[in-house]
């Protein structure tokens, strides 16, 4: 079976079949990371190019390590080292990569909207690793495949996401995503950090931390960008750690079984405490491990499976 | 050199004429305009005939708020090329704002600009001088070597005078000039790295948002100043409800203040922008439905004067780029007629205040003795048929650029002839 769609641009394109899909895939693609001789001939002869224009360790790793386990080509090419620094449109840059027949291109960018803009001039099928605030649909679907194997089920979940909603690029990809797959969201932080129209998503707006986690399967925590602060978003670091840290204290209500995530980089005792991230209930090591295989999936759906065998 | 214009049914708002008449022009004036047929066959031996059966006769269009990019961008839009977009639009005259390169706010700009649509010789060109030198928002421009050399108006358009200061002494000295000072009303502290209307569906894009509220701030703040100064204040393409009802409370007082709408903003919403189109990035943004009801009420209650269309020229590297990236702006002179007509459609206001809107009534505003087909006026005049319908293709618009939303929209509303001082600038019959 297919994807219903040919990009990955948006968890709000993908159903629920196409979510249910890629996450069983990347379950049956696990184990190749355990191997000794980790790598499968699935992908054999396809290239994919990683065409990142913002920073990023994990994610273009965790792309670039799927492609290889499955024995593709992959070609690294970020923002300071591509003809953008010359002044070459984005475009102009895809369409020139376009004409070296790549099979994929995995694009992060700065600005919202650019892979989708790139979809419109690219033939290639595209795998948006993150634009501006918009989607990061491979993390929210990594971390659904975390939650899913230590709960069993997403139907009926609830999830409550802490820190700069307004911001985020996961928040939106997991809403959109979570909400297809039957589980409940609330966003809590400070009101400057929370879009005024952000209930129309669908989810519920607290501003309490505290409260907020009493009856959630899973704690979301994210980066809190240290530019806020000069933004005028943020009083200060140590008073939005003061209320929306999550530390065991402020885990006080929330129930014994809850599950802690986090995309990282992880500021460590801003967002949330050192003893928090390294508790048992902290899945977020486990979520990097995750990565690579559902990048390894949306590969193999997007290209392989019509001639090769996963194993 | 005589046209006679028959069969067609006038609509001359200034001179309060709406039937079916005849239209004598004589060497570029309007000679006569009797009811039809009545016109004596000796008097008009030898016109031309134009004949109007079923269409509309009314002034040239009057648009005082486009973007014609000269000097400075030729590459997006010439006086050449904007003129002749004006004229296939129904336009006869319009008002150029000054955010050309180098910015017009003194007497060397305005004059190269008159000499290049004197050159051009298809529709009339009015400039308008910048408010502030260079567009800074720091000193004033001199407005009156600026008004000796023929500019109609003030405005720093695609930015806002900021500075509450400098806008009150803008107001007090342009006084002197009876000429308005046009406000691109934003606070910029409040829309900074924004490229949409905040909203539901900024939100759901990832896109800063520009809250409606930076329009309404600034908007209640020059109305404040105006109250102290005198001088008179033109809001330019108003798109937030809330500006429209402080510009009625304004009015209501005796304030001497005017506002335009733009067609994009009762047409369409924010909704546009999903999908990152950059056709649908403008400034002021594109709002709700809300604000569109109210903008309106507005038309219809009289709150609103006139329809500009901020013809806004650019081209494909400019659009076809991250929404974030990409210019604000659309090319508006040959959409204008046929969106106006939906406000008919839609039984907001009558043919009659339509015409209105886009003749008289933006030549009161500036002081231009046009948008009128009284004897002995230039022969500036439109002929359209209201009920002719198309698709609108903007790789055929006479702009240099192309950058509309309206791609593939149906409507209706077509311009058959464009006249200036009697010469024909436009025919749909040469298309």
């Amino acid at each position: 079976m297919l994807l219903s769609t040919k990009n990955i641009l948006s968890t709000k394109e993908l159903t629920k079949q196409d979510i249910q899909q890629i996450l069983d895939t990347a379950d049956s693609f696990k184990e190749i990371s355990t191997r000794a001789i980790k790598k499968v001939p699935t992908l054999r002869g396809k290239t994919i190019i990683n065409l990142f224009f913002e920073p990023s360790t994990r994610t273009r790793t965790s792309f670039e390590i799927a492609g290889k386990r499955m024995s593709a080509d992959v070609i690294n090419i970020s923002g300071s080292t591509s003809s953008s620094v010359k002044g070459e449109n984005l475009i102009d840059t895809a369409r020139n990569l376009e004409a070296m027949n790549p099979d994929i291109l995995v694009v992060r960018h700065h600005c919202s909207g650019a892979p989708a803009l790139l979809s419109q001039f690219i033939d290639s099928p595209i795998i948006n690793a993150g634009d501006g605030s918009h989607e990061h649909p491979s993390q929210a679907l990594l971390d659904l495949l975390t939650i899913r194997s230590h709960k069993g089920d997403l139907a009926g979940l609830k999830v409550v996401i802490v820190g700069d909603i307004s911001h985020s690029r996961v928040a939106r990809s997991n809403i959109r995503a979570m909400q297809t797959m039957g589980m409940k969201v609330r966003v809590v932080g400070p009101p400057p950090l929370i879009p005024p129209d952000f209930e129309s998503l669908g989810v519920e707006v607290s501003h309490n931390l505290r409260e907020a986690v009493r009856d959630v399967d899973v704690v979301m925590v994210l980066r809190i960008q240290m530019e806020r602060q000069n933004q005028g978003l943020l009083s200060s670091l140590r008073e939005y750690s003061n209320y929306f840290c999550l530390t065991s204290e402020s885990l006080a209500k929330a129930r014994d079984d809850v599950l802690i995530i986090h995309p990282g980089p992880v500021n460590r005792g801003v967002e949330i405490s050192l003893d928090v991230m390294e508790s048992p209930r902290s899945l977020i090591l486990n979520q990097v491990t995750s990565g690579v295989s559902i990048r390894m999936a949306l590969f193999y759906l997007l290209l392989g499976e019509n001639n090769a065998n996963p194993n | 050199m005589q046209t006679l214009i028959k069969n067609g049914w006038v609509i001359d708002p200034a001179n309060m004429i709406d039937g079916s008449f005849d239209i004598l022009i004589s060497d570029g004036k309007i000679e006569a305009v009797v009811p039809h047929g009545k016109i004596s066959a000796s008097k008009i031996k030898g016109a031309e005939v134009i004949n109007a059966k079923g269409c509309v006769v009314a002034p040239g269009f009057c648009d005082m708020h486009v973007h014609f990019r000269e000097p400075g961008h030729e590459y997006k839009e010439t006086i050449e090329t904007g003129s002749a977009s004006a004229a296939a639009g129904g336009f006869s005259s319009v008002a150029v704002m000054p955010n050309t390169s180098p910015v017009n706010d003194n007497r060397s700009v305005t004059e190269l600009i008159l000499s290049q649509a004197k050159k051009t010789g298809l529709v009339n060109i009015y400039p308008i001088g910048a408010i502030t030198k260079g567009l800074k928002g720091e000193t004033l421009s001199d407005m009156g070597e600026l008004k000796e050399s023929g500019c109609i108006g003030y405005s720093d358009d695609g930015k806002p005078v900021m500075d509450s200061e400098l806008m009150r002494r803008a107001l007090e000295y342009s006084r002197m000039f009876d000429l308005p000072c046009i406000q691109h009303s934003e606070i910029l502290d409040l829309t900074r790295g924004g490229c949409m209307n905040e909203g539901v569906v900024s939100t759901e894009l990832g896109l800063k948002g520009m809250p409606v509220e930076a329009e309404d701030i600034m908007v209640f703040r020059d109305i404040c100043l105006l109250r102290k100064t005198g001088g008179r204040l033109h809001v330019a393409h108003i798109s937030s409800g809330g500006a429209v009802d402080l510009v009625r409370q304004a009015k209501a007082k005796g304030l001497p203040v005017t506002c335009e709408v733009a067609p994009h903003h009762f047409t369409l919403t924010e909704e546009a922008c999903r999908n990152y189109d950059t056709n649908a990035k403008m400034s002021p943004p594109l709002r709700t439905n809300e604000d569109i009801d109210m903008i309106k009420e507005g038309i219809r209650d009289g709150t609103i004067d006139i329809i500009a269309t901020d013809h806004a020229p650019h081209d494909l590297a400019d659009k076809q780029v991250e929404f974030d990236n990409a210019c604000f702006g659309i090319v508006g002179l040959e959409t204008a007629l046929p969106l106006t007509l939906k406000l008919v459609d839609e039984k907001v206001i009558t043919l009659q205040k339509a015409v209105d809107l886009l003749t008289h009534q933006p030549c009161r505003i500036f002081n231009l003795d046009k948008g009128t087909l009284g004897i002995g006026k230039d022969a500036d005049v439109v002929i359209f048929n209201p009920n002719t319908k198309f698709t609108i293709e903007p790789e055929k618009f006479k702009s240099r650029s192309k950058n509309s939303p309206y791609k593939g929209w149906q409507v209706r509303g077509k311009v058959l002839h464009t006249l200036v001082a009697g010469r024909s600038v436009y025919s749909d019959q040469n298309e």
